[in-house]
Parts: structure tokens; C-alpha cells; sequence
């Protein structure tokens, strides 16, 4: 057995004077789908976001695949080259909140770009392999259009093919339905769905949408200021979550959407 | 002097005024890109040459760099023509104010760009020039516009380092025929021809660099 794909290891991340992650500790393993669920604030974004490299990190470590964040032998113990970071890059690709599609560019260009310019691809294997993805998400008919021609659930699921056509070994999505109409949030799922279903891909997920979270996950991680409080198997959390502020959590959860 | 004369004579000084016009503004686009990217992108160094460079040139009067270019640029061994010290000095002075613009447009794409860019692991510089730029320069446009013609009206000043443009053949016209009043009223007539040629083209650019952009206007549906 190899160790974990990712590991953090007493990980302090602070804004200014705002502590944000103080000692903290995490790892997933190669495949694991884990949920990031918690009230707003808990940090479970900035989780995300140092795994992408988009936040630094004050204290600690956290390895990739065998990668540390940190360069060795780099700019003094927290810095790294951006040389260093987009070599830890290639195995993370992100989902966002509100798309973040490229609105200079259609639907198609928009999933070849990366793999041309970054991995190298000449341009009739990207766009099979972006059409190919487009197929996938059900968007084929839509290859040129622009993202403002698009429903937000057609956006975001152009944005998960642009992520997967850079086949990483991590995917982070931070909260892909937040931003969706109610309508539109079944065909985001769907797509996350079926990624769920590739053996091999790990996947991070921050949602709000509990009944998917635990449908889809092998773990499900409660955060509370910046710590996680309880984690375990999805069917354990949602029917006997142990820890009573998670069972406050989720019970204003549920409340919400019974009202909802 | 007959007024066909007259006429012919301003017709070449303003040829003079499009020339130098055209020239320092091409000139000092490059200079806006340069200045403004490297206000941006470029290392702490390189952006912080930058900015002496464009607060120097905001912060002085045109008239005077002209002058500086033309009479203190000989004493230390360059020597420069009327002409090329003309284009020089406009170059320079509209490329900072340029660059602002750039600096601006390129700081008015939204950071989630920049993320998204940065998730799919492009290198920094096809981020700058097939990501932000793109989209920054449909931004950039109405206030490039602003500068080609406030750069043309300053075109003006080289008549006072000897450039025949538009200006100086109006005060030559005028000491010879003393008919100020007409002169001046035809000077200022070809200057605002002028202006509204620049102010057409940059529009149809504006509308050009828009084009590729209308998707992001356009209604979904
Ligand atoms: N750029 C920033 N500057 C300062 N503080 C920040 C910044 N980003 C996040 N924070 C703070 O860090 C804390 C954790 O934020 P984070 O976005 O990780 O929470 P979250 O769990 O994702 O919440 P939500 O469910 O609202 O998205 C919050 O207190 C937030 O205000
Ligand atoms: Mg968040």
C-alpha cells in the first residue's frame, strides 16, 4: 500500500492577522471522493485553494503525489518558484463556483487551450478529446458557442470538461451549484456523478447539496473553524454524526431546505 | 500669395500633422503595451521602472521635453532632427499616459480569470496575451481613442522645434498675408476634420475589438 495522495501536515494558512487553518492535518487517498461539508467560513474554500496553489501557506507541509508544495532547496521554506508550482499543478484541476469560463473564447477553445498550450497537444488530438469531453457532459451541439450563450448549468459544465480535458489526478470543485438556478443544479450533479464513477480520479468536493454528498462520497469531512471536526463514511455523518456541533450543522441544513 | 496657395500650403502641413499624428501614436501604443504590462506583470523592478517612467512624462510639460529633446540632447552627443525629435517627444509623452490606460485594463479583468488561468497551469505569458489582453483590450479602446486625439491636438507644439506641420504653416501664411483671422479659422477647421477622422477609426476599431467580444453582451437564448 502507498501512502496518501495528498497529505497536509500541520498546515497554519493566515490572512493578515485572521488565522484561518492552525495545525491542520488531512489526507486523501489516490481515488477517494471526499465531501468538504460546514458552515460558511470553516475554510473549506481555502482548503481548496492552497491544493490549486492559488493561496500560500505560512506553516507546515502538504505533498501531492509525492510533490511538496515547497520547493526543496527553493526561495526560503515558503516560497516556491512558479516554475516549482506548475510542476505540483499538473496533477490538480478546479471547478468553480461561478464557471470562470473565458468569455473571449468558445465552449470548444475554451477546453482546447490548456492541453494545446500547456500539455503540448497539436490541435486535431485536443479537439478530439475536447469533443469527446463535450459528448460526455451532453454539450456536443454547443461546441461553439460563447459562455454568455450559455445556461449557467451549460457553463459549468463546459468548465468540468475544460478541468478533465487537462486529465488531472485531483479534481476540486468548489461549490458548482451555488451559483446555479434550481433547475440547473440536476445536470451539474449529473456530470459530477459520473465522474464519481472514475476509478482513479480523486475528487474534492465542497457542496451544500447534502443528499449528493452523500450519495457520491467514500468520506465526508465536517469543517468548523478551520478545523474538521468529524469525518467518516458518508452513511455514518448523515445518520449519527457524533459530534454535536455537526449535528447542529446539519440539522440547520436540513431545516434550510425543508423551507426552501 | 492667392488663396489657392494658401490652401496648398496648409494642405501640406497638414500631411506634416497626419504624419507625425499617425507615427507618435503607433510609437507610443508599443510604449503603452511595454510600460503598462510591465506595470502589471512585470517583476518589482521592471514595474517599478515603469512607473518613473510614466509619472515622469505625466508630470512634465510636453513643450519643454520637446525643447529638451531638441536643444540639451545635442550637448551630450545625439543629435536628433526636427523631425524625429518631434516624433520622439510625442511617442514618449502620449505612451505614458498610454500605458496607464493598458496598466488599467489589465487590472479591470477580474481576478477570477487570472485563477481559472492559473488552475489550468498556463504559463504567465499566454495568460497575458491570449487570456487577460484579449478581454482587456475591449476595455482599453474608448480611452485609447481619448489619447489619438488629444495626441494629434499636441502635435501642434512641434511647430515650435521647426516641423512644417499644420500650425507652423498657419503662423508662416499669417506673417506673410496678415490675415490671421482667416487662417487661423481654416487651421482650426483642418484640425477638427482631423480629429473626427482619428475619432472614426477609433470607434470602428472599438467596434471591431467588440465584435469579437459581443458574445459577452449578447442575451442567452
Ligand atoms: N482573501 C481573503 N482575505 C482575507 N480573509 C479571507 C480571504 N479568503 C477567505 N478569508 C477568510 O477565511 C475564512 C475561511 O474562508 P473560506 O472561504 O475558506 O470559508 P468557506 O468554508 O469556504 O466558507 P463558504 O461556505 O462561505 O464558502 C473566512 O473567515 C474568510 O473570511
Ligand atoms: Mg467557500
Amino acid at each position: 500500500m502507498t501512502g496518501p495522495l495528498i497529505e497536509f501536515r500541520d498546515v497554519g494558512k493566515r490572512f493578515d492577522r485572521l488565522t484561518v487553518l492552525d495545525r491542520f492535518c488531512f489526507t486523501v487517498q489516490q481515488g477517494e471522493k471526499v465531501s468538504l461539508i460546514g458552515p460558511s467560513g470553516s475554510g473549506k474554500s481555502t482548503v481548496l485553494r492552497i491544493l490549486m496553489t492559488l493561496e500560500p501557506f505560512q506553516e507546515g507541509t502538504l505533498t501531492l503525489g509525492g510533490i511538496s508544495y515547497h520547493q526543496p532547496h527553493g526561495r526560503g521554506p515558503f516560497k516556491a518558484s512558479e516554475r516549482h508550482l506548475r510542476e505540483v499543478r499538473r496533477n490538480v484541476g478546479m471547478v468553480f463556483q461561478s464557471f470562470n469560463l473565458f468569455p473571449h473564447m468558445t465552449a470548444l477553445r475554451n477546453i482546447v487551450e490548456a492541453p494545446m498550450a500547456v500539455l503540448g497537444l497539436g490541435r486535431e488530438e485536443a479537439e478530439s478529446r475536447a469533443l469527446e469531453l463535450l459528448r460526455l457532459v451532453g454539450l456536443l451541439d454547443k461546441k461553439d458557442h460563447f459562455p454568455a450563450q450559455l445556461s449557467g448549468g451549460q457553463q459549468q459544465r463546459v468548465a468540468i470538461a475544460r478541468a478533465m480535458a487537462m486529465r488531472p489526478r485531483v479534481l476540486l470543485f468548489d461549490e458548482p451549484t451555488s451559483a446555479l438556478d434550481p433547475e440547473l443544479v440536476g445536470e451539474v450533479l449529473g456530470v459530477i456523478r459520473m465522474l464519481a464513477h472514475e476509478h482513479d480520479l480523486t475528487m474534492l468536493l465542497v457542496t451544500h447539496e447534502m443528499r449528493f454528498a452523500r450519495e457520491i462520497s467514500d468520506r465526508v469531512c465536517f469543517f468548523d473553524s478551520g478545523q474538521i471536526v468529524e469525518q467518516g463514511s458518508p452513511d455514518r455523518i448523515f445518520a449519527e454524526p457524533a459530534h454535536p456541533r455537526t449535528r447542529a450543522f446539519l440539522k440547520s441544513v436540513l431545516a434550510e431546505s425543508r423551507t426552501a | 500669395m492667392s488663396l489657392a496657395q494658401e490652401i496648398l500650403a496648409m494642405a501640406k502641413g497638414a500631411e506634416m500633422t497626419a504624419i507625425v499624428a499617425i507615427g507618435s501614436t503607433l510609437i507610443g501604443a508599443v510604449l503603452a503595451f511595454a510600460f503598462g504590462i510591465a506595470r502589471v506583470e512585470g517583476g518589482r523592478l521592471l514595474s517599478w521602472l515603469a512607473l518613473i517612467y510614466i509619472e515622469f512624462m505625466r508630470g512634465t510639460p510636453l513643450l519643454v521635453k520637446l525643447f529638451w529633446l531638441y536643444y540639451a540632447l545635442p550637448l551630450v552627443g545625439v543629435s536628433l532632427d526636427p523631425f524625429t525629435t518631434g516624433i520622439v517627444g510625442l511617442s514618449l509623452n502620449i505612451g505614458a499616459y498610454g500605458a496607464e490606460v493598458v496598466r488599467g485594463g489589465l487590472q479591470s479583468v477580474a481576478t477570477a480569470q487570472r485563477e481559472a488561468a492559473r488552475a489550468l497551469n498556463f504559463p504567465r505569458r499566454h495568460t497575458l496575451l491570449h487570456i487577460l489582453l484579449p478581454q482587456a483590450v475591449v476595455e482599453m479602446m474608448p480611452a485609447f481613442g481619448n489619447l489619438a486625439i488629444q495626441n494629434l491636438k499636441d502635435t501642434a507644439l512641434v511647430s515650435l522645434i521647426s516641423i512644417a506641420d499644420l500650425t507652423f504653416r498657419a503662423q508662416q501664411i499669417r506673417n506673410l498675408t496678415l490675415a490671421g483671422a482667416r487662417v487661423y479659422s481654416m487651421t482650426l477647421v483642418g484640425y477638427f476634420v482631423m480629429s473626427l477622422l482619428v475619432a472614426a477609426l477609433m470607434r470602428f476599431l472599438e467596434i471591431r475589438a467588440r465584435r469579437g467580444a459581443a458574445f459577452a453582451h449578447s442575451a442567452h437564448g
